[in-house]
């Protein structure tokens, strides 16, 4: 064996590097140890993409106006050689304007909010309604839908839930299928409303959920509640206070406007971030320059999960070098637990074993057609999207929203886990399967429940230093030579074997 | 659960899977010279070089066109085994035992038709017998006819002889007998029996079918503990030369006897596994610790398998006892870890 001495100076230097990093960033910027005193916030990103192709071009993104619930901390936009205004029309509108661009460009707008349910705003009467335009034979089918709807309710908002219930009550009346042909549930929601009278608007709404990418902005209608604004989803009803909707656009009559350009495209992005109200005031300060909250947010929040990957690998590492419980598949585990990350616990797993165990049954029919290697596992991986489809819509149907979640799994492993664990089935037998699956499942549990640990999340993210700590431990696990903990159970019959 | 204290496994030097792992195979173990023995076509052909007794090698099918005409070689052969060259624990093996006209009859009885046989070498070819699913190469090589003198210990298939050999020197020997249970195959895991050996002199000195201690065979009836494995010593010496061969330090060596050719090597594993401890009764790691006391780097096989029999043999009042009542102090001398 090599020398001990190099190892060992390695692995404290490791150590000390870890925490003596951490420590002074703490000093220095005062990121608190633990995620306790610290205030919800959320970074939202807006991403606009679009071909310039003219000599002058222009950009008109809407603001979200100041709403219950949130209060706006700081706004910054990201651009390259636009200039950048901010207009107020009837919703505050960021205008990016240059001349000579072409080609793909890409602006940015980032937000940060403070979440807090004690922030009120009050809302301001709007006037009398502007009645829409219909075209026929439309006009007929809405006045007919508002003859039979208005009698039945007391004032707007009820005449409009009266609405909401009609268009997602099987069968639809034949009026509101005609409209919603033709209309987009909240578009013709509104249209209806106004006609009959009631002060009601559309609305578009960002629905907040923790690192989501890509997302796009929902359609709601609001109607006028003697003081306030009521949001109304047009499928559900009554929005309730405790879905995390923010209202981006609701005077102003678009999201975007681009004059000079083409295929615009405008995309969000967001991450919640649970930061101390010094943190926060810091924020600002050039102080926060080397640290992963200054990468784009569709980044950190991929690094959320990314910074949780070495706690996972830790995990497996220790299982399987101290207590010997055998997996399929090294790493499989972690992948799971994150997926677990996005899906909690239970429904997490229920849907990995029904996965895993149809697609078993299939894969049991696949071994009598003799197919090559390659050709198995790309079979399995297209087997494993189906069957993650099938799942999808029938718990969708079954009102089980917990079964969407199953499309986080990662599926060329899931292909994989199933190729193994059949091979393994027809080779050693279903115990060893229960025993690799089962330990597997063991793992990724522990390690999933160790990764959603508040105080783990928050040190993983803030002090990616410590990595360095968990780079030793599994440095120095991996020149661990004693026995397993199994082993204990396994070596157990030596007790009668031993001759003393 | 029935649990066994990790100083008892200590105290009687039961080598762990970890300690195995980072302590001998990753030391003395040359990463470069693993195919060596994972390729059971290399290995073949290391072993004929160096002159050491081994199935013969008949024919090797390497891609699918060949097995086309493989009627016309087959014709030749009246007996002989298909293995996939990457195969594991027994994996992908057709015994063809004979001829019924057009049809080939296998180890057990039943009887296959040529369809079969090709179908069986397309399947090795396209890797569904070998570690990892990867292409590979079948291997026909001539049949084992077992010793007689095993019939009365096992359920079907060639009782083979597993050695522990660490730098050359044989360290620990076990026979794995099948049974029903293990469907003829020798897999321990699958409940084949274990019978631990006496280096000195060959013979059986306990058992184990799912690491529970026997005594007798489950099937036969056999006594375990009066078998005497025939051709001892030249079985030592042929496990030992399997050092110089590969230049692994730390490897296993499965031998089989064959009534007319006496030991031959089967093949040779460089992770060899821990369950031999339990069928012997006795832990790896006093035997292993007193060959790397050894400064003697030149001894000659003879030597070594001498050295070996004396000082892991059973019955002797030889190093054994010793060693396991040897004061810490003692033990530590040489070694400067």
């Amino acid at each position: 064996m090599r020398k001990i001495g190099p190892f060992l100076f390695l692995i404290i230097l490791l150590f000390i590097g870890g925490i003596t990093t951490a420590v002074l960033r703490h000093n220095a910027l005062g990121i608190p140890f633990a995620p306790g005193d610290e205030q919800f916030i959320w970074q939202l990103e807006a991403r606009i993409q679009f071909e310039a192709d003219a000599d002058a071009s222009q950009v008109k993104l809407t603001l979200p106006p100041q709403q219950n619930g949130y209060e706006i901390l700081s706004e910054t936009t990201a651009s390259s050689g636009f200039g950048y205004s901010i207009e107020d029309a009837e919703q505050r509108r960021a205008v990016w304007s240059k001349r000579g661009a072409s080609g793909e460009q890409f602006l940015f707008y980032k937000l940060e909010l403070r979440s807090d349910q004690s922030i009120v705003t009050t809302d301001i009467e709007p006037g009398a309604p502007t009645l829409p335009t219909w075209i026929e034979p439309f006009e007929t089918a809405a006045d007919q839908v508002i003859d039979t709807q208005l009698p039945q309710s007391a004032d707007g908002p009820s005449l409009a839930q009266q609405i909401i219930r009609a268009m997602n009550t099987e069968p639809l009346d034949q009026n509101l299928a005609l409209l919603l042909d033709q209309y987009e549930p909240a578009a013709l929601l509104d249209q209806l409303l106004r006609t009959a009278g009631v002060q009601a608007r559309q609305v578009q709404a960002l629905a907040l959920e923790d690192a989501r990418r890509r997302q796009s902005l929902q359609r709601f209608v609001q109607v006028w509640d003697k003081d306030r604004w009521l949001l109304l989803d047009p499928l559900s009803g009554e929005v309730s206070r405790d879905r995390e909707l923010y209202l981006w656009q609701t005077e102003a009559p678009s999201v975007m406007d681009v004059t000079g350009g083409s295929n615009s495209r405008v995309s969000f992005s967001m991450i919640s971030q649970t930061r101390s109200a010094l943190t926060v005031a810091r924020e600002n300060s050039d102080a926060f320059r080397l640290s992963l909250y200054s990468l784009p947010i569709a980044e950190q929040s991929m690094f959320k999960l990314i910074m949780l990957l070495p706690v996972g690998a830790l995990v497996v590492v220790f299982m399987r070098l101290m207590v010997g419980i055998k997996t399929s598949g090294t790493f499989m585990p972690i992948l799971i637990a994150l997926a677990f990350l996005q899906t909690e616990l239970i429904p997490g797993v229920t849907s990995l074993l029904l996965v895993v165990a149809i697609g078993l049954m299939i894969r049991s029919y696949l071994s009598d057609l003799n197919l090559l290697l390659v050709a198995r596992i790309a079979t399995l991986v297209i087997l494993v999207i189906g069957i993650i489809t099938v799942v999808s819509v029938l718990s969708y149907e079954l009102g089980l929203i917990g079964g969407l979640t199953i499309s986080f799994f990662p599926m060329i492993i899931l292909a994989w886990t199933i190729e193994r664990m059949s091979i393994l089935w027809e080779e050693d037998g279903p115990r060893e399967v229960l025993v690799q699956g089962g330990g597997s499942l063991l793992v990724s549990i522990l390690a999933y429940l160790l990764m959603d640990v508040r105080l783990i999340e928050h040190l993983a993210f803030n002090f990616p230093e410590l990595h360095l700590c968990v780079l030793a431990i599994v440095m120095l696990l991996g020149r661990y030579t004693g026995y397993r903990l199994m082993e204990f159970l396994r070596f157990s019959d030596f007790k009668q074997v031993l001759k003393d | 659960m029935n649990w066994i204290s990790p100083f008892t496994l200590a105290r009687h030097g039961i080598l762990g899977m970890n300690k195995r792992n980072c302590a001998y195979i990753g030391r003395y173990n040359d990463r470069e010279r693993f195919p060596l023995v994972d390729d059971k076509l290399k290995t073949k052909l290391i072993c004929r070089k160096a002159g050491l007794n081994a199935p013969k090698l008949l024919h090797t099918v390497r891609s699918q066109h060949e097995i086309e005409r493989i009627e016309n070689e087959l014709a030749s052969m009246p007996t002989f085994v298909i293995k996939p060259a990457h195969g594991s624990g027994g994996k992908g093996i057709l015994v063809i035992t004979g001829r019924d006209g057009e049809d080939f009859v296998k180890s057990s009885g039943a009887r296959i038709t040529l369809d079969a046989v090709k179908r069986h070498m397309t399947n090795t070819l396209s890797g569904l017998h070998s570690l990892g699913g990867r292409p590979d190469v079948a291997i026909i090589e001539t049949l084992v006819v077992a010793n007689p003198i095993f019939d009365s210990y096992s359920h079907e298939g060639v009782p083979d002889i597993r050695l522990i050999v660490f730098q050359g020197y044989p360290i620990m020997g076990m026979l794995r007998l099948a049974t029903k249970r293990s469907d003829g195959k020798a897999n321990l895991h699958q409940g084949a029996v274990g019978v631990g050996l006496d280096i000195g002199t060959g013979r059986g000195v306990g058992a184990v079918q799912f690491n529970q201690p026997v005594t007798h065979h489950p099937d036969t009836g056999a006594s375990l503990l009066e078998l005497q494995v025939p051709n001892w010593h030249q079985l030592l010496v042929l496990a030992a030369r399997c050092y110089e061969v590969t230049q692994l330090g730390y490897l296993g060596c499965d031998i089989v006897l064959d009534i007319n050719r006496g030991p031959l090597l089967l093949e040779l594993n460089a992770r060899p596994g821990l369950s031999i401890q339990i069928a012997n009764g006795a832990g790896l790691l006093p035997r292993l610790r007193l060959i790397e006391e050894q400064d003697n780097f030149y001894m000659s096989v003879e030597d070594r398998v001498a050295f070996s029999i004396e000082h892991f043999a059973v019955g002797d009042a030889a190093l054994q006892p010793k060693l396991f009542t040897d004061s810490p102090q003692a033990n530590v001398t040489a070694d400067a870890t």
